[in-house]
C-alpha cells in the first residue's frame, strides 16, 4: 500500500526532489506549495520540474547531493545530507552530529 | 456494464454500482461529514471533481503532474520485516536494509524507523539499542528518517500496568477515580515519551512521529501534546509529527484541556489548531472508515473533513491512508484500486499537503 500512495501521489524520493521538498515541511513547517517553491528557487527550475526525473537526475548529479543509482566516489548518505542543508539552508540534526563529530 | 461502475464497499468487497447511487452515496458521504464536524461539505464542482476519480475507468489513477506531495509513513519500510498482524511481508531482512531498500526500491520521500512492540513503554528498556539502529541507519540514508512510536496509554493500565484499569472503575461508577487513574498513566507515558525522545535527539534524530495518538483518548492526547511542547523546548530543530488514531478525541477522561481547551470532541480542524499550538511540524488526521458504507461515501466524507482542516491549517497536514481511515478499505490486502483514488482525492480535492 506504501508503494501505491508514493507512485500515485509521491514527489518521488531521491530519484526527484522529494526528499527535498521535505526537509522543508519537516524544518520549516512548510505547506506543499510553499515548500516546493522554495526548493525549486534554490535549484533554479520550475516547480512542476521537481517530480520530473530528466530534469532531477542532471542536477542531483551536478549538485552532488545523493543519487538513485550507485556511483561509487558520489555522496551517499550523511554527506548527502550535508550538502543538502547546506544548498537549502536548513539545520538537520544529524549533521550537525556527524559534522561535531568531526571536530 | 455501461451506466454502472466498479467500486467497493468499506470492506474492500467489490461492487458494481449505478452511476446515481454513486453520485448520491457521494453527497450522503460529504454531508454526514458536514454534520458531525459543522463544517461546509464539497462544492457542486467538488462533487463532480471527486466522481470523475471515482468513475475512472482505469484500475490506477494519479494526481496530474505538478500536483505531488511528500510522502510520510508510519512504518512503509518496516511492512518488509513485520508479520501479518502489522500487514507485514515478514522478509529476513534487517530494519536497516529494509529502510535503505525502501528510500531506494520504493523512492519514498521520507523514511521511517520504529520497534517492532510500537509504543513508548516498551520502547523505554531498549531505547539504547534503538537509538543505535536509528544512527547506523541515519549514516547511510539521504531521505529524512523518522523515529516512530506509539504512545499507548492503555499499556498503563491493569493487568498490563501499574495503574488502575479506568474501565473497571467506571462500571464501578467511581468517575473521579477513573479521571485519576488516568492522569496517572499520563505521567508514566510522559517520563517514557521524553525518555525516548532524548535519547534519540542524543544521536541527531531527524523526526519523531508519534503515531495513533489519542489512542486512549482526550488524557493522552493532552500529554502527547505537552510532550511536544517539551522537546520543542529543549530541542527546537527537532521536527515532529502528530498522527491522530481517529476522526474525533474520544472523552474516556472528560475533562482533559490543553491550553484552555477541552479536548473530548475534537473533530480534525480543530485539532489541527490545538497541534500547530503544541509546536508539531507535520499533522495527521484520521477519518473513520464504515464497513457497511460504499467507498464513495467512505471517500466523500474523509475529503470532507480534510478539505475542511487545510484550509485552517497552518503547518503541512498529512491525512493518515492506512488501511480502515481516509477512505482506504478495512480489509487487509487494501485495493490498489482504491488507495489511488483515495491518494489522488486527498491531494486534488483535500488539499493535503502529504499522506
Amino acid at each position: 500500500m506504501p508503494i501505491a500512495h508514493v507512485m500515485a501521489s509521491g514527489i518521488g524520493g531521491m530519484r526527484t526532489a522529494g526528499d527535498l521538498v521535505a526537509w522543508m515541511q519537516m524544518s520549516k513547517k512548510m505547506r506543499i506549495n510553499e515548500a516546493k517553491q522554495y526548493v525549486a528557487d534554490k535549484l533554479g527550475i520550475a516547480v512542476i520540474d521537481l517530480a520530473n526525473e530528466e530534469v532531477m537526475r542532471e542536477i542531483r548529479e551536478d549538485l552532488d547531493i545523493g543519487l538513485i543509482t550507485a556511483i561509487a566516489g558520489k555522496v551517499k548518505g550523511i554527506a548527502a545530507k550535508k550538502r543538502i542543508a547546506d544548498l537549502l539552508e536548513i539545520t538537520i540534526p544529524s549533521v550537525e552530529m556527524f559534522k561535531a563529530k568531526l571536530n | 456494464m455501461s451506466g454502472y461502475i466498479l467500486t467497493r464497499m468499506g470492506d474492500g468487497e467489490r461492487v458494481s454500482l449505478p452511476t446515481d447511487e454513486v453520485r448520491a452515496d457521494i453527497i450522503a458521504g460529504t454531508e454526514e461529514a458536514a454534520a458531525k464536524g459543522n463544517i461546509p461539505p464539497l462544492t457542486s464542482e467538488e462533487i463532480d471533481e471527486l466522481y470523475d476519480i471515482i468513475a475512472d475507468k482505469n484500475r490506477i489513477v494519479s494526481v496530474e503532474p505538478g500536483n505531488e506531495v511528500v510522502m510520510t509513513d508510519d512504518g512503509g519500510a518496516m511492512l518488509l520485516v513485520l508479520d501479518q498482524p502489522d500487514g507485514g511481508l515478514g522478509l529476513s531482512m534487517g530494519r536497516a536494509e529494509a529502510i535503505y531498500a525502501y528510500e531506494r526500491i520504493c523512492c519514498a520521500d521520507t523514511v521511517h524507523l520504529g520497534h517492532f512492540d510500537y509504543s513508548f513503554k516498551p520502547l523505554k528498556a531498549i531505547i539504547s539499542l534503538e537509538a543505535n539502529e536509528y544512527y547506523n541507519a541515519s549514516l547511510m540514508t539521504t531521505t529524512p528518517m523518522f523515529y516512530g512510536s506509539q504512545p499507548n496509554m492503555g499499556l498503563y493500565f491493569t493487568p498490563d500496568g501499574p495503574v488502575r484499569n479506568p474501565t473497571e472503575l467506571f462500571q464501578a461508577g467511581d468517575i473521579k477515580g477513573a479521571q485519576d487513574a488516568q492522569d496517572e498513566a499520563g505521567e508514566y507515558m510522559r517520563e517514557d515519551i521524553l525518555h525516548v525522545v532524548k535519547q534519540l535527539s542524543e544521536v541527531g534524530c531527524e523526526g519523531i512521529n508519534f503515531d495513533t495518538a489519542g489512542s486512549s483518548g482526550d488524557a493522552e492526547l493532552r500529554v502527547v501534546l505537552e510532550c511536544v511542547e517539551e522537546i520543542k523546548r529543549i530541542n527546537p530543530g527537532m521536527p515532529i509529527i502528530v498522527g491522530m488514531s481517529g476522526e474525533f478525541v474520544l472523552g474516556m477522561h472528560g475533562a482533559a484541556e490543553y491550553k484552555g481547551k477541552k479536548l473530548a470532541g475534537m473533530y480534525p480542524h480543530e485539532q489541527v489548531g490545538i497541534i500547530e499550538e503544541a509546536g508539531t511540524d507535520i499533522y495527521g488526521p484520521a477519518i473513520n472508515v464504515n464497513c457497511s458504507k460504499s467507498f464513495p461515501w467512505n471517500l466523500a466524507r474523509a475529503v470532507t473533513f480534510v478539505k475542511a482542516t487545510s484550509a485552517v491549517a497552518n503547518i503541512p497536514i498529512h491525512p493518515n491512508v492506512g488501511m480502515g481511515v481516509c477512505g482506504i478499505p478495512m480489509f487487509e490486502q487494501t485495493p490498489i484500486d482504491c488507495v489511488t483514488r483515495v491518494a489522488k482525492a486527498m491531494v486534488e480535492i483535500g488539499k493535503a499537503d502529504g499522506l
